[in-house]
């Protein structure tokens, strides 16, 4: 039988019965090897030359380049100690469930990744920074800690050899703006979660002012495998040139929703398929390719290739790459308005524009939705649209929160402006 | 006052010794479990613990969704309520469970067994709609069988 892990490296091990893989059976499938093979034969700029060269991208929406990033961090004797090493697995992009499969099923893959990025970064305390909502996934890294502990693959002297590293598992007490990576540090710091200046970068002063790699759950579980696999396998799982494979979903009114491991440049419409399509009777409206702060494309893009490269040049992007269906008996107007609800609560209070823009935005939404929309108001929102997007808010919470509305204010105006003229919503 | 266990048990958070407020929000948690929600009491007694002063302690407490500063219910319902549960019924899912509760959004029930809050993405949105109690996670939830759901929370 062949490997299920050569095609699918993040999902081919994951057993169907919901049990995580335990460390034996994790080591069955060749598991802890690539930690092995690093430890003993790979200096740390080794395994970040292979990350880079497998072309491995940010799998938590914004795609920077892995390795590029860790090469960032500063080396040698005279580099600032601590160095830090921080997961992001604080999912919460609305209708994005990719990590949480990954953190049940096989936490120890997790765990492999951290330990060769910690590395490849000689960083000496790495954290996992956890949704409290994942209890399961809590539950089960405890477990996996403790086993890797106490097989030597972490704690002092690691494998007998000179490096040490300790991973302790963090739980978040919820907050979206955590997915923004200087806000998450000051949750880790024990402060309130707002974004930092950048410059610094938090590959040159992070946690408490030391070097810090953030990456996100599904970009470490990449890892092993390239480590162990090298970066021309890598880069021949994927359709284009973004290597390797992705973790794509299906939520809405479809007839399987679901989640599913396939190449990079897999079509929309292929994962709509595997999703079995729409419900009898539906009809495609639009579709949120990759998380709630994506623009809204439509079911003439069915043909359009998700990746980092691909997505944008229909004006979205594959973000989480987790999508939303919005299908003819749902009024679109009533999405985009639960959808500023969220930005709009979630919004950190830091900077004004999105502090006091997002309910402004929400409000108008709503009472347009709730058939007491003015004339101007089309005009209010896309003013909002503008003047909340890319470069003038302090970090990306709002522009996200643009990228559906300025692209429901174009693709549904007809929806908006029948709202308006009719004062009540057709749909309820 | 602080038990010896949950003062043990924060000092198992503690990873840098020079950085014990960043404990705190495991702390929170670790009080909240216990207590229900964090008062004024609690809060002075975890910031003494960690060396912050109260101010700055409900500074974080109050910035994050999962600490209550006011007291709930035995049990805590989170409804989620984004977008992909919104599309597969999250405001059918939400009226009917309030009115078999008798209660608002966020109010506690009359015998102090159940909270209910919305609650942001709850990350398993192809088996939407979804709600927790506690620590358990329910999806594909019907509305029709929230009373069966309900009925192990005494």
């Amino acid at each position: 039988m062949s490997d299920p892990t050569h095609d699918l490296p993040l999902t081919g091990a994951i057993k169907t019965d919901g049990t995580p893989l335990s460390l034996r059976e994790y080591e069955a499938i060749g598991g802890y090897a690539a930690v092995r093979a690093a430890l003993s034969g790979l200096a740390p700029a080794d395994v970040t030359a292979r990350v880079k060269d497998a072309g491995l991208r940010g799998r938590g929406g914004a795609g920077f380049p892995t390795g590029i990033k860790w090469a960032l961090v500063p080396m040698g004797d005279d580099a600032p100690h601590p160095k830090y090493l921080v997961v992001n697995a604080d999912e919460m992009e609305p209708g994005t469930f990719k990590d949480r499969l990954l953190l049940e099923g096989n936490p120890h893959q997790l765990i492999e990744g951290v330990i060769l990025a910690a590395y490849a970064i000689q960083a000496d305390i790495a954290y996992i920074f956890l949704r409290g909502e994942y209890t399961v996934a809590e539950d089960r890294l405890h477990h996996a800690l403790h086993e890797a502990y106490e097989a030597g693959y972490l704690g002092r002297h690691i494998l007998g050899g000179p490096w040490s590293l300790g991973l302790h598992l963090h739980m978040s007490i919820g907050r979206y703006i955590c997915g923004e990576e200087t806000a998450l540090l000051n949750a880790l710091e024990g402060k309130r979660a707002t974004p930092r200046t950048k410059p610094p970068f938090p590959q040159i002063s992070g946690l408490w002012g030391k070097p810090t790699i953030v990456n996100n759950v599904e970009t470490l579980c990449n890892v092993p495998p390239i480590v162990a696999r090298g970066a021309e396998w890598f880069k021949g799982l994927s359709r284009t040139p973004n290597g390797g494979t992705k973790m794509f979903g299906v939520s809405g009114k479809a007839k399987r929703p679901g989640l599913w491991e396939r190449p990079l440049g897999t079509t929309i419409g292929e994962i709509l398929d595997l999703a079995g399509g729409m419900r009898d009777g539906l009809t495609l409206r639009g579709i949120i390719p990759g998380g709630a702060s994506t623009d809204f494309l439509g079911p003439e893009h069915l043909d359009v290739q998700m990746d980092f490269d691909t997505v944008p040049k229909v004006g979205s992007r594959m973000g989480t790459g987790t999508m939303i269906l919005l299908d003819d008996r749902t009024c679109p107007v009533g999405m985009v308005h639960n959808l500023m609800q969220f930005f709009a609560q979630e919004s950190c209070g830091w900077c004004t524009p999105c502090r006091d823009g997002l309910p402004w935005v929400q409000k108008v939404v709503g009472a347009i939705e709730a058939g007491q929309g003015r004339e101007d108001d089309l005009d209010v929102l896309r003013r909002h649209a503008r003047l909340l997007g890319p470069g003038l808010t302090f970090c990306a919470l709002a522009p996200g929160a643009t990228a559906p509305l300025g692209s429901a204010l174009v693709r549904f105006k007809d929806d908006f402006e029948r709202h308006i003229r009719d004062q009540r919503c057709a749909w309820n | 006052m602080l038990s010896d266990a949950i003062k043990q048990e924060i000092e198992s958070h503690i990873h840098e010794p020079e950085h014990r407020a960043a404990a705190c929000t495991e702390a929170l948690r670790i009080v909240q479990r216990e207590r229900g929600w964090i008062d004024d009491e609690s809060l002075a007694e975890v910031a003494e613990f960690l060396g912050m002063s109260p101010h700055e302690l409900d500074g974080v407490a109050t910035f994050f969704n999962l600490i209550h500063r006011r007291p709930v219910g035995r049990h805590v319902i989170r409804v989620c309520a984004s977008v992909s549960c919104w599309v597969m019924g999250y405001e059918g899912l939400r009226e009917k469970l309030l009115a078999h509760l008798g209660v608002e959004m966020g109010e506690t029930t009359a015998d102090g067994r159940f909270t209910v809050v919305p609650n942001q993405c709850l990350g398993c949105c192809d088996r939407a709609p979804a709600l927790m109690i506690g620590r358990d996670l329910y999806r594909d939830v019907n509305p029709d069988a929230l009373e069966a759901i309900l009925e192990p929370y005494r």
